[in-house]
């Protein structure tokens, strides 16, 4: 072993994972084949709503390589219960989530039927002829549509289409802050449904293994022991250790891999019924209508500020369309990952915010990137636009004024939260300085009534992460534990195997968790390798979503490397015959302080831990250890991001011309992978804001199926993005680490929305609309307003 | 159906249902599943292969169609021990994330250099916009290309002064 001095922490090191993704030898679920394998293909509903009167399985039975046809009565009769909800709020409406329907369907999409054949081809053709016949029932798509009078029942038992309502603050200071208001706006929006659309697609390869009763499940999951733990207590009914969930390489997830879904369910069954290892692979039109979509808010917000322009209170009400089921994070996504975060970055009186999770015919919502945060942080922004526009105030500088200060950490806010640590201004500074925000509005002045203008949204965002005290969540109604383990096995030779409850797809967790061992350990980083994704092989974990991979992973692998070290130092000392704290853990190796050349490599103590010639008296052999992390509070990165887009007036077509950001996460651990998590969260964002919608009609048809209806980003479409940062601690976790993998996609909705509304607002003082900004909506808009039609909505109406 | 093709250089036969896609040929015939499937519309690019030497979406050309013809695959195109400069690029760069639009995006930006070893930034992302990354915001791969043009630039520079 070479010595080292270098540090890890913090270096943009290049990817370990890398090398097999670029030369095509990565493995994802599908990619996996096994001995006698047969494939499933769906059969799913056309109708937003409908009984099933019939299903004819001899239709296609005789078909070429048919197996077996599977309905929901069969499903049923095999034993598998609905899929739970894992986080239940208080009266919660929880309709029965079946793997295949039993009787009625309830969005485009649901199964409806399975049918395994020898090939895939085989399979999906007699899918595409099995005869169903169909009672259409009325359906209905718009969360506000479905609490209308009269409006048609999607549950018979969610009165109303009412899941839960849901609120939080204190409506009477609120009211109290809003009538010291110098001045209020009031703002609609809906924050619109989206796809999360990872470039691949869902899919699961089952085997049961009757001599053991083993199940073996591949699937493109984000967390493989919350499948495992669902699927084993909740749905299968199996003992948890006889299912082994393995999550290969996966192919990008922002949440759409996190839920437990039907299709999972189906191939664990009809392996067990047929006797063989069965596929499913999502086709993306399948993926389309059967992932779980995000977002879909409609909102109204007050925004109160008194005569000098001091924010006093926000107040909130949101109809979330929680889609024809409810899913795992379903409930909470709307209420306390979106509700607590309405204080944002600034300073409160008093925020009060009502939610009602509402039931329709459409593909179940859940979280999608940023998971209730970029909703609130579009609401809020937004709505301090329009306020900053109505009050002749600058945005930056009413921002400015209304932050909270780097001294009033921790910050309790009107709603719940209690943030770490936080320094907002200079992240603000730096955004600016970034992009020459004076030069840019002094471009916009020049450029006013021309066929070209230009628009600068300046955003200051919060968010919280790193999921977080389980005694705390578990009150708030997670059926889950938020913590997260470690297991650091070091081999005889000194070569060490990082094991996490964290999943890696797409994140870097290869790199990432190795550079915080290497520093730790002070031994090369080719030594260390991690492992993850397979719950055969990791002791424990609850995956990687809400940014919690670092903040809570890599606490708890920190955590295991101490008691490694702790171990080595011993044994070191014993080995080396000095006392413990005469040894010092440096460069490299354990030496006795003050006796150059008296000294052991991390190898030479490894090696005598499996010997175990000479330990110390009554030492247990090995060198390894596990640990548990529990958070003790969330984490709370946040930044500035500025967005500058031109609209072409003649055409409507909105060009992002630039994008600048600076992200606070509190140390990188590798600003490489950092700043990449923030470049595709950006374009996520940005997608949202002026492309993406996951469109239905009123009844539920579902209008953007595939690639060809729904835009996301391409390279075309993008601008190179400026990216910076600063640092603040979080001071509650080993590494100070925050989290980062959806700041990007949290802030840059918010910001390439307001460039465009700032445009609009200059160019012919339009208040507000909605996204996706399409060339026909923006066209449209800038030619009523200019016509004098009173296009938009006024900003106190 | 017969078909006889030459795929990373090596040929093969094999009996294909006539609408065998190439893709699904390919990795589930060959075992080469390099080449991924993201879309069933031909948008993402994600199983972008060369076809005599021509970028193509290997989910829209039938297996029979590439009968007699020369396949290159991401597998094909260079090996851990002996990187193409583009994937050379993609590791420098940062050009990834999940990893899975990748193949498909090296296939397409080696067409572009091929035709054009010095692109602009807006002649990158225009060739590319057939290709989807979900995870990226494609900085980093319009980099990891003008990176890997400036490598394999060099490369012909210095092997001309060497003839
Ligand atoms: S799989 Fe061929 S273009 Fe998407
Ligand atoms: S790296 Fe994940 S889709 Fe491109």
């Amino acid at each position: 072993m070479t010595d080292r001095t270098d540090k890890y922490m913090g270096q943009a090191l290049k990817r370990k994972e890398d090398p097999r993704f670029i030369t095509g030898a990565g493995q994802y679920t599908d990619d996996f084949v096994l001995p006698g394998m047969l494939h499933a293909a769906m059969v799913r509903s056309p109708y937003a709503h409908a009984r099933i009167t019939g299903i004819d399985k001899s239709s296609v039975e005789d078909m070429p390589g048919v197996v077996a046809v599977l309905t929901g009565e069969d499903v049923a009769a095999a034993g598998a219960g609905p899929i739970p909800v894992g986080w239940l709020l208080p009266d919660l409406k929880v309709p029965p989530h079946h793997a295949v329907a039993q009787g009625e369907v309830n969005h485009v999409g649901d199964i409806v039927a399975v049918v395994v054949a020898e090939t895939r081809a085989q399979a999906e053709d007699a899918a595409g002829l099995l005869a169903v016949d169909y009672e259409a029932l009325p359906s209905v798509a718009l969360g506000s549509a479905a609490l209308e009078e009269g409006s048609p029942q999607v549950h018979d038992d969610v009165p109303g289409n009412v899941a839960f309502r849901w609120e939080i603050g204190d409506e009477a200071a609120l009211n109290e802050a809003f009538n010291r208001a110098h001045k209020t706006v009031k703002v609609r929006l809906r924050n619109h449904r989206l796809v999360p659309n990872a470039i691949e697609p869902r899919a699961s390869l089952a085997q049961f293994s009757p001599a053991s009763g083993e199940y073996l499940l591949y699937t493109t999951s984000q967390n493989p022991h919350i499948h495992r733990l669902i699927l084993a207590a909740f749905v299968l009914n199996i003992p948890e250790h006889k299912l082994r969930v393995i999550s290969p390489d996966v192919g990008g997830g922002f949440g759409s891999k996190i839920f437990q879904y039907q299709e999972e369910v189906i191939v664990l069954l009809a392996s067990r019924l047929l006797g063989k290892p069965v596929k499913w692979a999502a086709r993306r039109s399948e993926s389309f209508v059967s992932d779980m979509q995000g977002r879909d808010h409609e909102s109204e917000a007050e925004l109160a500020v008194d005569a000098e322009g001091r924010m006093l209170g926000l107040r909130v009400n949101t109809v979330a369309n929680l889609g024809a089921y409810l899913t795992l994070f379903a409930p909470a996504v709307p209420t306390y990952l979106y509700g607590t975060l309405l204080n944002g970055v600034y300073k409160f009186l008093a925020v009060h915010a009502k939610v009602t999770g509402v039931v329709t015919n459409t593909v179940p919502v859940d979280a999608y990137r940023g998971a209730g945060r970029p909703e609130a942080t579009y609401l809020i922004e937004r709505t301090v636009d329009v306020m900053a526009h109505e009050l002749g105030m600058d945005p930056a500088e009413f921002r400015r004024m209304n932050f909270i200060q780097p001294d009033e950490f921790p910050y309790q806010t009107p709603v719940a939260l209690v943030y770490d640590s936080g320094n907002y201004e200079p992240a603000l500074n730096m955004a600016l300085d970034m992009m020459k925000y004076q030069d840019l509005r002094a471009e916009q002045e020049r450029m006013k009534g021309n066929n070209k203008i230009l628009g600068v949204g300046v955003i200051s965002y919060l968010e919280a992460c790193g999921l977080a005290p389980s005694a705390l969540v578990g009150q708030l109604g997670a059926q889950a534990g938020q913590w997260e383990s470690s297991l650091v096995r070091v081999h005889p030779t000194g070569k060490v195997e990082l094991y996490t409850g964290s999943h890696s797809h797409g994140q870097g967790h290869e790199t990432a968790f190795p550079q915080i061992a290497a520093d730790e350990l002070q031994i090369p980083i080719e030594d260390i390798d991690l492992i993850h994704g397979d719950t055969g092989r990791m002791p424990y974990g609850w995956g990687t979503y809400g940014s919690r991979s670092a903040a809570v992973g890599g606490s708890a692998l920190k955590m295991a490397l101490q008691k490694i070290t702790a171990k080595a130092r011993k044994i070191a000392a014993h080995l080396l015959e000095a006392s413990e704290e005469d040894i010092e853990h440096a460069d490299g190796v354990f030496r006795v302080k003050g006796a150059p050349g008296q000294q052991k490599t991390f190898s030479d103590v490894a090696l005598m831990a499996h010997l175990a010639h000479s330990l110390p008296d009554g030492m247990e052999p090995g060198l390894e250890a596990t640990a548990f992390y529990d958070p003790k509070n969330f984490v709370y990165p946040f930044g500035t991001h500025v967005a500058v887009v031109e609209i072409d007036t003649d055409t409507g077509v909105v060009k992002l011309r630039d994008y600048g950001c600076v992200d606070d996460c509190g140390p990188l651990i590798n600003p490489l992978i950092a700043e990449g998590q923030v470049h595709g969260g950006i374009a996520q964002g940005a997608g949202q804001a002026l492309w993406e919608d996951a469109a239905y009609d009123d009844e539920g048809n579902f209008l953007a199926g595939t690639f060809m209806e729904y835009a996301v980003p391409r390279a075309d479409d993008l601008p190179n993005f400026q990216t910076d940062h600063t640092v603040t601690p979080s001071p509650h976790n080993p590494l100070g680490v925050k989290g980062i993998g959806e700041a990007g996609t949290i802030a840059s909705t918010a910001a390439v929305a307001n460039a465009v509304m700032d445009a609009l607002w200059h160019e012919c003082r339009i208040a507000h609309l909605d996204m996706p900004y399409t060339s026909e909506k923006v066209w449209r808009a800038i030619r009523e307003a200019r016509q004098g039609a009173g296009m938009g909505q006024a900003a106190d109406d | 159906m017969n078909v006889t093709l030459t795929v990373n250089g090596k040929p093969y036969t094999r009996d294909v249902e006539p609408r065998t896609l190439l893709v699904h040929f390919l990795r589930e015939d060959l075992g080469l599943t390099g080449t991924h499937v993201g879309c069933d519309t031909s948008q993402c690019g994600a199983c972008t292969v060369h076809l005599n030497g021509d970028a193509v979406k290997s989910c829209t050309v039938l297996a029979v169609q590439a009968g007699g013809l020369e396949v290159t695959t991401i597998e094909g195109l260079g090996t851990v021990a002996d990187l193409h400069p583009l994937q050379a690029g993609f590791w420098e760069k940062h050009g990834l994330q999940c990893g899975f639009c990748t193949p498909g995006m090296i296939m397409s930006a080696a067409e572009l250099l091929r035709h054009d070893p010095d692109p602009s930034e807006a002649t990158i992302r225009h060739h590319l916009e057939g290709n989807y990354c979900r995870c990226t915001g494609y900085h980093n791969i319009v980099l990891a290309v003008q990176h890997a043009a400036a490598a394999m630039r060099e490369r012909e520079s210095g092997q001309a002064a060497d003839d």
